[in-house]
């Protein structure tokens, strides 16, 4: 739960008063707050937990994570079906589906 | 060497390897505290990959298995009553209160979701104010921001059905306590690289002059993890015990000012109980008292909460590094995933789940050789 992972700032916009990226980390898209990296720019690779930049990266560093990370399949457990992962550890059928199982963008 | 060509770089793998190898005269014993961490090592085999003389011991650092069962049992309560919606991080899913999960209450009809971001859970509760949302805000120092970020714009934007149960804990004074303690075996540790990448190192010199243990902050890689070790085993070999960054790339010594600033804003420092191990001083956050009124627990009047907490499982050792999970007498027999004693069989950095995934059979298999 303490993993951040790297991701590309495809465009900064202004929500609630906060800085709000959309932010593709090969290939899932995410709405990602940035108010934490104030230097943020579109194009910028930035580390990403829970949905919070929590500081800047270089592009060949996050590109070497991102490819292992995938590699790992750490990007499924990040942004994969929680609810299906763990009626799958539990050996039980998911509950009935309903609003909020996915994993619904930060946005608004 | 049967894991190296799994290692995305083999050939670096194998140069740190040759160089740690060649380095270590001595016999050391290294804590890794974060549970990201182990799961990194016991999956690409880095612990059989070493020298005989390095052992790893796993450290503390799974968030949701020190989230002390009193409070489990609390939000398992709020989330079973009607009017509210439990947003958690998938993770703290099947934990184990004393009787239930987050999993079966949902299953049982409780409106229980996983949110991506603690923002989710605040347009949530934007979104339904005819309904209480209660966010289960656990972590470390890494996941904090966010949670102290949610709970400043619940306060700005004025949304009072939006609460935050909180349970943070810090990595800092639980250092301290493993080389307080009297059984302590830890020579050195790595320390966990992201709480770095928002709180800086300035917390470690003084950690690592007053135990005289290195104290070297390493990524999750599996090459990040070898680069540390490596460091690591230089200094305990020439007799160093300082702070030493192995992972600049994601980690400033000054951290992350910006969500600092909102950290200090946003939470106290209070004792906190961590399960399985007890009470550290000054080891958590909670709200401060200008954001009092989103504490879910004054909200929410939860009494006459009895914990009950397995008699057999012995988590509370492995989470301290006293034993490795294979040496409970339940493991992989009355407690695995899908039945689990306690939560550091579950979690993704839960160390009882990291053997049970990675090294099941082959201990089984040295278990029918013994």
């Amino acid at each position: 739960m303490c993993l951040a992972v790297p991701g590309r700032v495809l465009a900064l916009s202004e929500k609630d008063g906060t800085t709000m990226a959309e932010v593709d980390f090969g290939g899932v898209r995410k709405d990602v707050c940035c108010q934490y990296v104030p230097d943020v720019r579109t194009g910028d690779y930035v580390m990403v937990h829970v949905g919070f930049a929590i500081q800047m990266l270089d592009e060949e560093s996050a590109l070497r994570t991102l490819e292992e990370f995938e590699h790992l399949g750490v990007l499924e457990e990040e942004f994969g079906d929680q609810f299906a992962l763990a009626a799958q550890q539990a050996g039980v059928e998911a509950p009935a589906a309903a609003a909020g199982n996915g994993t619904r963008g930060a946005g608004r | 060497m049967k894991y190296l060509d799994e290692f995305s770089n083999p050939e670096l793998a194998q140069k740190l390897l040759e160089q740690i190898d060649a380095a270590t005269t001595g016999r050391w014993a290294i804590m890794e505290v974060c549970g990201g961490q182990t799961h990194s090592i016991i999956r690409h085999g880095i612990d059989q990959l070493l020298p005989d003389g390095i052992e790893l011991i796993h450290g503390p650092g799974c968030p949701v298995c020190v989230t002390p069962l009193e409070l489990i049992d609390k939000a398992l309560e709020i989330a079973a009553r009607p009017g509210v919606i439990f947003c958690s991080f998938g993770d703290m899913l099947r934990v184990p209160g004393s009787t239930d999960d987050l999993f079966r209450i949902k299953s049982a009809g409780g409106d229980v979701r996983v949110v991506y971001s603690p923002l989710d859970a605040l347009n949530l509760a934007r979104d339904n104010p005819d309904r209480e949302v209660v966010f289960f805000g656990i972590g470390f120092e890494t996941t904090a921001p966010a949670n102290a970020m949610t709970v400043y714009q619940a306060q700005r934007l004025g949304v009072r059905n939006f609460s935050l149960l909180v349970s943070h804990v810090l990595v800092p004074p639980a250092v301290a306590a493993i080389m307080e303690s009297p059984t302590c075996r830890v020579q050195a540790f790595l320390a966990a690289g992201h709480v770095c990448s928002v709180m800086g190192t300035a917390e470690y010199p003084p950690l690592a002059e007053k135990y005289s243990v290195p104290i070297v902050v390493t990524g999750f890689e599996p090459l990040d993890i070898l680069e540390g070790i490596r460091r690591t085993v230089l200094q305990l070999e020439q007799g160093r015990h300082e702070p030493e960054n192995a992972y600049p790339r994601a980690v400033r010594d000054e951290g992350n000012p910006a969500a600092m600033a909102m950290l200090r804003d946003v939470f106290d420092v209070t004792d906190r109980t961590w399960r399985g191990i007890g009470m550290i001083p000054g080891s958590g956050w909670r709200l401060s008292e200008r954001y009092r009124e989103f504490d879910a627990e004054a909200r929410f009047d939860v009494g006459g909460i009895n914990t009950a907490e397995s008699e057999i499982c012995r988590s509370g050792e492995v989470l301290q590094g006293l034993i490795k999970p294979h040496e409970c007498a339940a493991f992989g027999k009355e407690c695995t995933p899908r039945n689990p004693l306690g939560a550091t069989m579950v979690s993704s950095e839960g160390a009882c789940a990291a053997y049970y995934l990675y090294r099941r059979l082959e201990l089984q298999e040295a278990g029918a050789h013994a």
